[in-house]
């Protein structure tokens, strides 16, 4: 018993030492990012890896999930003779929903987990302290630009899922199910709101692009120096980043949409 | 004065001593070996010195500043004048040897294109690798990243030079290459060095004061001569390399006849 409730003691003071650790890490990020934006080259070469590699997976996903929300709407809508609203409800769960949320759970397992892996051999081969060493500090050479590669590329990567995921559900509602083009595009126009949908979304997913950022550079800062610990730490930055993504998703959607 | 003034230095993890009291002097232009069995915090002593560690008490002062109650800015900026050469080389491994070179100067100063070439074509050529620049990391040998990581060390052309265990691991040939080098280096450049080595023969060809430490304190300190003369027997065990001595051969712990006829069986 008394064993049990040292255990609970510890794993209590370690989680409460890593999420102070943490909230300190993502203080001096934000410090160094002053510093970043005056030498942009530095985010533009991680704009390339963070963002840019993640592009093809993005839109192959994006593609897939727009055509199975166009057959799945389909599918309830045309019991009510509501078919012609098939627009609406694929732009709608794509804008608000499965485009920011789905587009960061990807982020965190194509560029997130990388981060985590490159950061963490970075440390475990001293290259993070050999930096120090030659007074260049790590954080604000290293990490500062990936973090701000990370929020600029997220709401960037969810635009795009949006947006070939509204042209799949095109794809299958007027070239599969024969769903009228000029309904389907003008009834998109009027129920969309800039404000209420778009603007909504693009929040979620930058809030989704700093924390899936902030967890991968932290565990890839905080890695034990071991290809063990390297490789638990880039599992930590998909489990925490998703269990991260999906409650900050409830919390926000709440906030915007709920009417509590 | 000396460049490096250790005093009274306790440093623990866990529990566990690492230093216990350890009083060090590194005089200027001198080569000073730190040397002792593995495990005993040599490297840790090198991150002590460069304020990557904070000591439990004690002092470190390098050229008269007190490292510890530096300011970041203030430590950054002392680091600059004092270079490290990692065991492992610590390069960058995803830029070419050149740049590895070049990034203190880049970091650091505004020095045009033209003028970070011709500097780091000096110190690579110091090196002997100045045809190398265009390979990556990955393609060097352990010697030849070693060798880079040296040339990109005194870029900044430092006051000092931090050698964390620079022969281990090398063949007869880079081991003799990297001798001659950090020989060659400290007094071409007027460096301080520091070597942490256990490599009995290298470092005693090539220092002028050895420290030996064991246990968390200074056994015995001198130049290479005054060691090989000592009475110690702990320092004749080292310096010659003896398998048993006052560091015995075997773990501590229960006698071997005990063992044997106890009836203890591990699961």
């Amino acid at each position: 018993m008394i064993d049990f409730i040292r255990s609970l003691g510890r794993w209590g003071l370690d989680t409460l030492q890593r999420l102070g650790s943490g909230h300190l890490f993502l203080w001096y990020m934000v410090k160094g990012i002053p510093e970043v934006l005056l030498r942009f080259s530095l985010v533009i070469q991680q704009l390339q890896s963070v963002g840019v590699r993640s592009v093809m997976i993005i839109l192959v996903s994006g593609l897939f999930v727009g055509m199975v929300l166009g057959l799945q709407g389909y599918n309830t809508l045309v019991d009510f003779g509501a078919e012609e609203s098939l627009g609406v409800l694929v732009s709608l769960s794509l804008v608000r929903e499965l485009g920011p949320v789905v587009s960061a759970l990807l982020f965190a397992g194509r560029a997130g987990s990388a981060l985590t892996a490159e950061i963490g051999l970075m440390k475990s081969t001293e290259q993070l302290s050999g930096m120090e060493m030659m007074a260049v500090d790590p954080i604000r050479r290293i990490i500062a630009p990936r973090f701000v590669a990370g929020i600029i590329s997220m709401p960037l990567l969810a635009a795009i899922f949006s947006a070939v995921g509204i042209f799949g559900g095109f794809i299958v509602g007027y070239g599969l199910l024969g769903v009228d083009d000029g309904a389907f595009w003008s009834q998109m126009q009027v129920k969309t709101d800039w404000y209420d949908d778009v603007l909504n979304g693009v929040i979620k997913s930058i809030v989704f692009g700093v924390v899936v950022t902030w967890i991968a550079l932290f565990e890839g800062y905080d890695a034990s120096p071991t290809s063990e610990g390297v490789g638990r730490a880039t599992t930590r930055t998909v489990v925490h980043s998703a269990f991260a993504i999906l409650g900050l998703d409830f919390v926000l959607t709440a906030l915007m949409f709920g009417e509590i | 004065m000396p460049l490096i003034k250790i005093r009274d230095l306790h440093f623990y993890r866990g529990d566990r001593a690492i230093f216990d009291g350890v009083n060090i002097d590194i005089h200027r232009g001198k080569i000073t070996a730190i040397m002792g069995p593995s495990g005993t915090g040599k490297t840790t002593l090198l991150r002590l010195i460069g304020g990557q560690l904070r000591p439990d008490s004690g002092t470190i002062e390098v050229d008269g500043q007190d490292v510890h109650k530096l300011s970041h800015a203030g430590l950054y900026e002392l680091r600059k004048r004092m270079g490290m050469l990692f065991q492992s080389g610590a390069l960058l491994t995803d830029i070419s040897v050149f740049d590895n070179v070049a990034f203190p100067l880049r970091e650091h100063t505004d020095l045009p294109e033209s003028m970070i070439r011709d500097l780091v074509l000096m110190k690579l050529q110091a090196v002997g690798l100045r045809n190398a620049r265009d390979l990556m990391p990955a393609e060097l040998s352990g010697g030849m990243a070693r060798r880079v990581a040296l040339a990109r060390a005194v870029t900044l052309d430092p006051m000092m030079v931090m050698y964390d265990e620079p022969f281990t691991g090398q063949d007869p040939i880079s081991m003799g290459t990297i001798v001659n080098l950090i020989h060659r280096l400290n007094d071409a450049m007027g460096l301080t060095s520091i070597i942490v080595s256990h490599d009995v023969m290298e470092t005693t060809e090539i220092a002028d004061v050895i420290y030996l430490l064991s246990a968390g304190k200074v056994i015995e300190s001198g130049s290479p001569v005054q060691l090989r003369r000592s009475s110690s027997q702990w320092v004749q065990q080292f310096i010659q390399g003896l398998p048993d001595g006052p560091v015995p051969f075997h773990f501590p712990g229960v006698d071997f006849a005990d063992d044997l006829l106890s009836s203890e069986v591990s699961a």
